[in-house]
């Protein structure tokens, strides 16, 4: 009777650590599958966080918001060329394949202090 | 024959800066053939005009209403520009503006007193035949209708002495392009001229990718070029970069004008774009003009426009209102 018991008790301790492997095995295949999400927000006349860095290769996500007036995000060789309107946030995704520093401007007039209004990806 | 006339360029257009702009003379590279009065007959009958020697100032990027740092001059290089144009031993056949006659203000009143302003010290010019584009500090911020009000549109053609002008409008959208609605308007426009037209186009941004992470770029200007590009005399003028600039892309010469207020040091040689220091000793350093000349009697093969690009030097200076300047050589 004590054998029994104990045999079940290990057959129902395997199958729950079974089930804890696979759901913990599904999580990491879900979250390698989504890019990483970094915030990015525009405010005349500068972006926050001003210097973001990149692996390259690796897949990201930008979700690019405005707290004051449209604004552009430009930077033709990373293929960038987006509009950020106030309250309506902006993802673009990216897998940057070149290892370098690159200069993000608004490219949607803002006002006086627009033509300085940049940022800095840095890809490594 | 008409092959052999469309394949051969009638007109170039050369210039230099005379200090506050640029100094530009156009002339026919026409010889005594008959292809070339075909040509000639030709270029009357879609122009209006015989091609003909004149020549025409550009200027650019006065922003009136900017009041320092860096630059703390206001209008008064601008002033002495229209001074200067004055001065020029024949008064110019045409006055071209390319953009950012004014600095922008969120305060619309403000911003009309500005254009106001501009139009005050503009109307100083003995040459009234003034044509303008706007900037994105005129127009960035409200699609181009206060400019409309001031100025009249902010893209359209004409034609002067057997060339074809165009006025190219690449900052009204907020972004810098010139977009699909004007891009067709270009082709319907052009769609009369051969491709020996001598054609000028002028605008506020670089229609290449001259320093795009600068801004210093038009989107869409690839398309724009590529519409402009079977015409064999073609000169692109344009502002915005605040120093003088000659690229040759194809069969396209673009110059950029200095400005009249604050000058941008060159891009290949430093990495953040800071506009020049204010030197009190030489206030309008890399400020300038840009004049085009004819140089030729009309009918030689080697007439072509001369382009002059001159900076304006000091003569004297003494304070805000002292400022004095003279040409080193107005017609070199």
């Amino acid at each position: 009777m004590k054998r029994s018991l104990g045999i079940k008790t290990i057959f129902y301790l395997s199958l729950l650590l079974f089930a804890a492997f696979t759901s913990a095995l599904a999580f990491r295949a879900r979250a390698e599958a989504q890019p990483r999400v970094i915030n990015i927000t525009a405010k005349r006349f500068g972006f926050t966080p001003n210097v973001i860095t990149l692996k390259k290769g690796e897949t990201v996500t930008l979700r690019l918001t405005s707290e004051d007036v449209t604004h552009g995000f430009f930077m033709k060789a990373l293929k960038l060329d987006e509009i950020i309107v106030p309250g309506q946030p902006t993802e673009v995704t990216l897998t940057p394949q070149q290892e370098g520093r690159f200069t993000t401007i608004c490219d949607h007039f803002c006002g006086a202090g627009h033509g300085n209004m940049s940022m800095t990806i840095v890809v490594e | 024959m008409k092959d052999e006339v469309n394949r051969r360029a009638f007109m170039k257009i050369t210039g230099a800066s005379i200090g506050i702009g640029v100094l530009y003379r156009a002339f026919p590279l026409l010889g005594a053939s008959a292809a070339a009065e075909e040509m000639m007959q030709a270029m009357h009958r879609n122009n209006g005009e015989r091609i003909a020697p004149f020549t025409f100032v550009q200027l650019s990027d006065a922003h009136v209403g900017f009041n320092g740092p860096p630059d703390p001059l206001g209008t008064q290089a601008f002033e002495r520009a229209v001074e200067m144009v004055n001065a020029l031993p024949a008064a110019p056949d045409l006055v071209l503006f390319t953009g950012d006659l004014t600095h922008d203000s969120e305060d619309k009143d403000e911003h009309s007193r500005r254009m106001k302003r501009f139009k005050e010290i503009a109307g100083q010019m003995k040459t009234q035949n003034i044509k303008l584009v706007p900037g994105e500090h005129d127009a960035g911020l409200d699609g181009g209708t206060l400019f409309r009000e001031h100025f009249g549109e902010t893209y359209y053609s004409f034609d002067l002495r057997g060339v074809h002008f165009i006025a190219l409008d690449n900052v009204s959208r907020a972004k810098p392009e010139v977009g699909p609605q004007q891009l067709a308007w270009l082709k319907r426009d052009l769609a009369r001229f051969p491709k020996t037209a001598p054609i000028v186009v002028f605008t506020h941004r670089p229609l290449f990718d001259l320093k795009p992470e600068w801004e210093w770029f038009t989107s869409d200007g690839d398309e724009v070029m590529e519409v402009l590009a079977p015409y064999e005399n073609l000169t692109v003028l344009y502002g915005h970069i605040h120093r003088d600039d000659e690229h040759e892309i194809g069969h396209a010469k673009h110059y950029a004008a200095r400005s009249l207020i604050f000058a941008f040091p060159d891009p290949a040689k430093v990495a953040d774009k800071k506009p020049n220091p204010f030197d009190k000793d030489h206030p309008f350093k890399n400020l300038g003009v840009r004049v085009l000349r004819e140089r030729g009697s009309g009918s030689r093969p080697e007439n072509q426009f001369t382009v002059e690009d001159v900076e304006l030097t000091l003569r004297e200076y003494s304070g805000i209102n002292g400022i004095q300047q003279i040409l080193k050589d107005p017609t070199v």
